[in-house]
């Protein structure tokens, strides 16, 4: 009886010490499907430029990490729970979402665009080439109207839970048919489908779905940024609460922007955004 | 804990229950009719009448509801043909996508259920019918389709409550459903523990109805 206690106890003392252990390791959480942010291969790997990044700020940081894939609309939630302790998910740094997380500074910049079938009667529409909301100057101003009347009626489609849910709903553009998925690729599908007669996101995501697929996906109206959009893409991490997890979140923090700094010193961001971009997309 | 979104939620939530019920009475309805005809069919004496009718059970049953309507939604909507067609009217709607994967899955099921129901009549109240000199057509929809009614019952409750939380699902293509908006809610507040247990409470209350609706017809038509 005696040695089975002991055997126990020496289980369950090699269990708290190999969590002690791996407290330092650090878990990035991503979502594995809004390419060319972040994406699975054909076997499963996580790729695209935020993995790479990733594992970059690791090196610099000198942590070990792993990454791990969570769906996006469960992202922040996963967070919270310390499923992982840093999200790397094409996440723009938005007022609402600091009300509950923390962001690192930004490591790239997403402008956001409308996208059409080659055919559609939204192809038209003319505007300038691109609006900051934060500044909603007169042009701009004119240009939301544009695509206010573009909208009316249509079924303007977006994956949930994201800045461009939120943009379509803030009113900008008056009252608009809203279909939201559960991925980006859901989104594309069905533009291409026609079940979409328009479709909003990062316009690199469909930049690339058209690459990929071949199909005729074209880029309308001006690039969106600022206001609802958001201040570039960080990381995001839980705000610091007490005792020493806290402090470790904290900690994180401030190892990230220190990290972001270095990387974007050395040429890093540039490099992987011009690799996955097309262009240097880093900030 | 946060209580007040818990109260929020709620009318909400009671809202897209009306689409969740919707959902389910009308495939239950068509799949009730399917269930029927294909009970009769798979009882059909002709071999390929009957396989047709047992293949389309198995297909349905043997896979996952989830996997159903992404074909019928997603799939069928890359098939140019199908696009131009004057089906497309139909398939191009979420909701009609979820009521066809909905009614053919709940179909298969209930077709089963028919069927053991209707074969395991007892032969004597068959014979006591044809002693008594009444015509096939009679006995089957006087004494089989009645006892067999009753005899599903319990197992078609079950089907109900099943199918109720098989709706769930309509949220995957872009329905607004009772869980549809349970994570619209979250995705806004980021609290999912609160949302899902107001939204699992109405579910949870929905079954509690429906088996007690299936209890009372049970006994009303005890024999």
């Amino acid at each position: 009886m005696n040695t089975l206690k002991k055997f126990s106890l020496g289980i369950l003392i090699s269990i708290f010490i190999s969590f002690s252990v791996s407290a330092d390791k650090i878990k990035i959480g991503t979502e594995g499907a809004y390419p060319p942010w972040n994406a699975k291969d054909a076997s499963g790997n996580l790729i695209g430029f935020e993995v790479e990044l990733a594992n970059e700020l690791c090196k610099i940081m000198g942590h070990e990490c792993t990454i791990v894939e969570q769906d996006w609309d469960g992202m922040i939630p996963a967070l919270l729970m310390r499923k992982f302790d840093a999200i790397m998910a094409g996440m723009s740094i938005t007022d609402e979402r600091l009300k509950t997380i923390n962001f690192s500074q930004g490591y790239a910049d997403e402008v956001a665009s409308l996208a059409v079938m080659k055919g559609s009667n939204l192809e038209s529409i003319e505007t300038s080439e691109g609006i900051n909301l934060s500044k909603k100057s007169g042009s701009a101003k004119k240009d939301l109207k544009t695509i206010t009347a573009a909208l009316k009626g249509k079924t303007v489609c977006v994956q949930t839970a994201t800045i461009h849910q939120n943009f379509l709903e803030s009113g900008d553009v008056g009252k608009v048919n809203v279909r939201t998925y559960k991925t980006q690729d859901e989104v594309n599908l069905d533009l291409a489908a026609g079940r979409c007669d328009v479709a909003l996101a990062a316009a690199v995501a469909f930049t690339d779905y058209a690459d990929k697929s071949g199909k005729p996906v074209v880029l309308v109206g001006p690039t969106f940024s600022g206001g609802a959009f958001g201040n570039g893409v960080g990381v995001g991490i839980r705000k610091s609460g007490d005792g020493a997890i806290g402090k470790r979140d904290a900690q994180l923090l401030k190892d990230f922007n220190k990290a972001i700094n270095e990387a974007r010193k050395q040429g890093i961001i540039s490099k992987l955004a011009i690799k996955h971009f097309g262009f240097d997309a880093s900030m | 804990m946060d209580f007040d979104l818990m109260l929020n939620s709620f009318p909400k939530l009671l809202d897209a229950t009306l689409v969740t019920l919707k959902l389910l009475s009308l495939s239950l309805i068509i799949g009730l009719f399917l269930g029927f005809c294909f009970a009769i069919l798979r009882l059909s004496k002709n071999i390929f009448i009957s396989r047709f009718a047992y293949g389309y059970s198995y297909l349905f049953r043997g896979t996952p509801l989830l996997v159903q309507i992404f074909i019928i939604y997603f799939g069928l909507g890359q098939i140019e043909l199908l696009r131009t067609s004057i089906l497309w009217v139909v398939l191009k709607e979420p909701y009609w996508c979820a009521i066809i994967a909905f009614s053919l899955n709940t179909g298969a099921y209930t077709s089963e259920i028919i069927r053991s129901a209707l074969q395991t009549i007892k032969p004597g109240f068959i014979e006591a019918g044809k002693s008594l000199g009444l015509s096939n057509k009679i006995i089957f929809f006087k004494i089989q389709i009645p006892i067999a009614i009753r005899q599903s019952l319990p197992a078609y409750g079950n089907e109900i409550i099943l199918m109720l939380k098989g709706t769930s699902l309509a949220s995957t293509v872009t329905l607004m459903d009772l869980t549809g908006v349970a994570k619209y809610i979250i995705s806004t507040t980021f609290k999912p523990v609160e949302v899902f247990i107001v939204a699992g409470s109405i579910y949870l209350f929905l079954t509690f109805l429906i088996h007690n609706l299936i209890k009372f017809l049970e006994k009303k038509y005890s024999y």
